[in-house]
């Protein structure tokens, strides 16, 4: 099996409201996945199903090849977008309990984490109640529990919210590792530009409904529009190079700085062949930038939201 | 299981660590000894204030009867005019100045006697005058009719009408009564329980809730689990608590009475029986020996090894009932202030029953009303324990009734707790607006 899960024509509604409506995904094993959408679109229903917090109304999941059972549940980590630990409880004891009711073992668990915590440098919280610790620290914790039973595969719903910079990138630099370990992992997140760079695939969910998903590299391939940012130094004017683009490409936006005397485009050409089009310009003036627009997830979101909702 | 039990423990002993917690267990016993004893010596205080009464006599009649007791003492004067006797009183600062006048006939000397005081003086002293009044008026009447002292006193002996089963075994007066005080102790420790610790574990929902942790722990384990979980280990908290408090409650109660010299019997006055029992504990204590041994009698044929076995099922189930509930009621809101609105409907049935218990069981153990609500499962833990000192079978409940009320209870417990638990399981994942119970009622369906 090439996917550690798949969703097959899932629905669920409460009451009258249809929070999802026939999602299909296949999420493939040892990638970054992302599941990216507004709030409100259905990502957390979709994560509480796959987490076996609620149930489908129709449609079925298969992790890793067998129909989702209880049984998974020790194979699967979450960390929720609404998450927090027990204030009065103390850090290390708190852990062990979460951990134990993922169904480690007690002495494995506090092997594991006495290593975790030697790792990020925390060793010292460990009899500290959790309402000493500032919020960074307890989402530390957080993170700790969540992949400490390593489990095949990892969700993370909304996973930098509320982190500083600092603690992000750490968490992000483990994230990694555990995918060279081999894990699988599902970022969820309305934030799209907070995890482009981290997914190898996305599913785009919206109302419901998936409106897109693949590979991240093919859909921005399939969704690049030969537009092309360029820059260029003038020595004269810039009307005689107004006229060339006129009459071979359209202008979507331009600017002439007076003192630089730099004049920057946004272009779309008929192509995406450039080689004509780079020589051609280099007789006007020095080309400093000449870079095709890669369009961001979140771009590309909103194009696909506005074509369905138009054809629609 | 494993995971129940993990969350149990859990539960367990953060409640028992829990500070305020650990302060309550230490300081309840010695609160309540504390007020035992306070209410016990106001009591004592109360009673043997004394009071000092002057009396003017000018008659001649009623000359023996004031007699000094612990409560009132007179001061006779003699040859005083009545202003003059007035003044004396008050220069004194005594309670009050009782005036005969001189007459020739006793009831026209009675009719114009007064009690002069600065306040309108209360009525236990007023009533002891008037007895003294009456008494002799009676006498002085008898004598007219050509009645003796001795005859008259052979006249007024009480009767008690002697009680007995079909079977012929005898009884006596206020066993019943006696019995449901026994019951109701155990119906008022239920009662008790349920609200003290059904709270703890509605606070303990919500405060999942408002750390957020919820979604972590039913990532790992079924919302049912934890609910459970939840309830079972704050009732053992609540039980470990309970026995402290019994334990070192009586041990300061004996030393009390061992080193401060206060009447044991003054603490059946201070304690919470209504003051139904109260009036039975007071006749108790002043019946006669062999009534006394009759009443030991009985209470020892109390059926305690079936007292204490339904103890344990309408305690269990009846607090598995009411704990699921509080739990569905921290689950559908955010905060402990929402929960008014839902708490009150689950008191209302605990009030009525202790209530309507006390007071119907007590005059008719067996009766439309004390069946009726023995056999209501949101009522029968506290009403049928009250019944049942009397026994199952002839005399006592019948056996129907007791076992249509288990079923019901059981029935309503299988109920209630899958109703609980789906509002519970849609509740803790809920954040933001206090919901209503319309919107309760839609969570069932989800």
């Amino acid at each position: 099996m090439q996917n550690i899960l798949v969703a097959d024509a899932v629905s669920k509604s409460y009451g009258n409201y249809r929070a999802l409506g026939n999602i299909s995904l296949e999420i493939p094993k040892n990638r970054i996945y992302g599941l990216l959408g507004p709030n409100g679109a259905g990502k957390t229903t979709f994560i509480r199903i796959i987490n076996q917090i609620t149930y489908p109304d129709e449609g079925r999941i298969f992790f890793d090849g067998n129909p989702l059972s209880p049984g998974h549940i020790s194979l699967i980590g979450y960390l929720p977008e609404e998450r927090g630990l027990y204030k009065s409880m103390k850090v290390g004891e708190q852990a062990l309990y979460l951990a134990q009711l993922k169904g480690l073992g007690k002495s494995e668990a506090k092997k594991r984490l006495k290593e975790w915590f030697d790792r990020f440098e925390i060793g010292e919280w460990w009899g500290k109640k959790v309402q000493e610790l500032s919020k960074g620290m307890a989402q530390k914790i957080q993170f700790i529990v969540t992949v400490l039973h390593e489990p095949k595969l990892l969700i993370f719903d909304e996973p930098f919210s509320g982190f500083d910079p600092i603690n992000a990138n750490i968490i992000k630099d483990e994230i990694l590792k555990l995918k060279e370990k081999g894990t699988s992992i599902i970022f969820s997140t309305h934030r799209m530009e907070s995890v482009e760079e981290l997914c190898e695939y996305i599913a785009l969910i919206h109302k419901s409904e998936k409106v897109l998903d693949g590979k991240l590299s093919e859909i921005k391939k399939a969704y690049k529009n030969n537009v092309f940012e360029v820059s260029m130094e003038m020595e004269n004017g810039v009307q005689k190079v107004s006229d060339f683009f006129d009459k071979k490409l359209e202008i979507l936006a331009s600017n002439f700085d007076q003192v630089d005397r730099r004049y920057d485009l946004k272009v779309k050409l008929p192509s995406n062949d450039t080689r004509g089009i780079l020589t051609e310009l280099t007789k006007y003036g020095n080309v400093t930038r000449f870079e095709e627009v890669i369009p961001s997830a979140n771009d590309i979101f909103i194009q696909t939201v506005n074509e369905k909702e138009g054809n629609g | 299981m494993a995971k129940l039990r993990l969350i149990i423990r859990r539960e367990y002993l953060a409640k028992v660590r829990n500070k305020s917690f650990i302060v309550m267990t230490i300081l309840s016993p010695i609160l309540i000894v504390g007020m035992i004893v306070l209410i016990a010596y106001l009591t004592k205080v109360n009673e043997s204030e004394s009071r000092i009464i002057t009396v003017l006599n000018e008659s001649t009649f009623f000359g023996d009867g004031f007699t000094s007791t612990d409560k009132i003492s007179y001061v006779q004067f003699q040859n005083l005019s009545l202003e003059e006797a007035k003044d004396s009183t008050q220069a004194l600062e005594y309670f009050a100045l009782l005036h005969i006048p001189k007459g020739e006939h006793i009831e026209e000397v009675a009719r114009s006697s007064f009690l002069y005081a600065k306040d309108n003086p209360n009525t236990s002293v007023t009533e002891r005058l008037e007895r003294v009044f009456e008494k002799q008026l009676r006498l002085d009447r008898l004598a007219q009719l050509g009645v003796s002292d001795e005859q008259f006193e052979d006249v007024e002996k009480p009767y008690d009408i002697n009680l007995a089963t079909f079977e012929g075994e005898k009884s006596i007066k206020g066993i019943n009564e006696l019995k449901a005080i026994i019951g109701g102790a155990f119906g008022y420790g239920i009662m008790m329980f349920i609200i003290i610790y059904g709270g703890f574990v509605m606070r303990s929902v919500i405060e999942e809730k408002t750390s957020r942790i919820i979604e972590v722990i039913i990532s790992s384990v079924k919302p049912f689990q934890l609910m459970l979980g939840k309830i079972i280990g704050t009732s053992l908290a609540g039980i470990t608590q309970f026995i402290i408090w019994i334990i070192s409650a009586s041990f300061l109660l004996f030393l009390v009475v061992l080193f401060l010299d206060i009447d044991p019997s003054l603490f059946m006055n201070a304690g919470q029986l209504p003051n139904g029992g109260m009036a039975e504990m007071e006749q108790l204590s002043l019946a006669p020996d062999s009534e006394v041994l009759f009443y030991a009698q009985e209470i020892i044929k109390i059926p305690w090894g079936l007292l204490i076995i339904s103890f344990l099922i309408y305690f269990v189930l009846g607090y598995l009932i009411y704990s699921s509930i509080y739990a569905a009621i921290g689950a559908a809101v955010d905060n402990e202030t929402d929960t008014q609105q839902f708490i009150f409907p689950i008191i209302l049935p605990l009030m009525l029953a202790i209530y309507v218990g006390f007071f119907s069981v007590f005059s008719n153990p067996n009766g439309p009303i004390a069946v009726g609500f023995s056999l209501f499962p949101l009522t029968s833990p506290i009403v049928m324990l009250m019944r049942l000192p009397g026994g199952i079978g002839e005399g006592g409940v019948p056996l129907w009734q007791f076992l249509v009320s288990i079923i019901l209870l059981l029935g309503t417990f299988l109920a209630i707790v899958w109703l609980a638990s789906k509002i519970y399981r849609v509740g803790i994942l809920m954040y933001g607006k206090r919901p209503t119970y319309k919107e309760l009622f839609k969570w069932l369906r989800y």
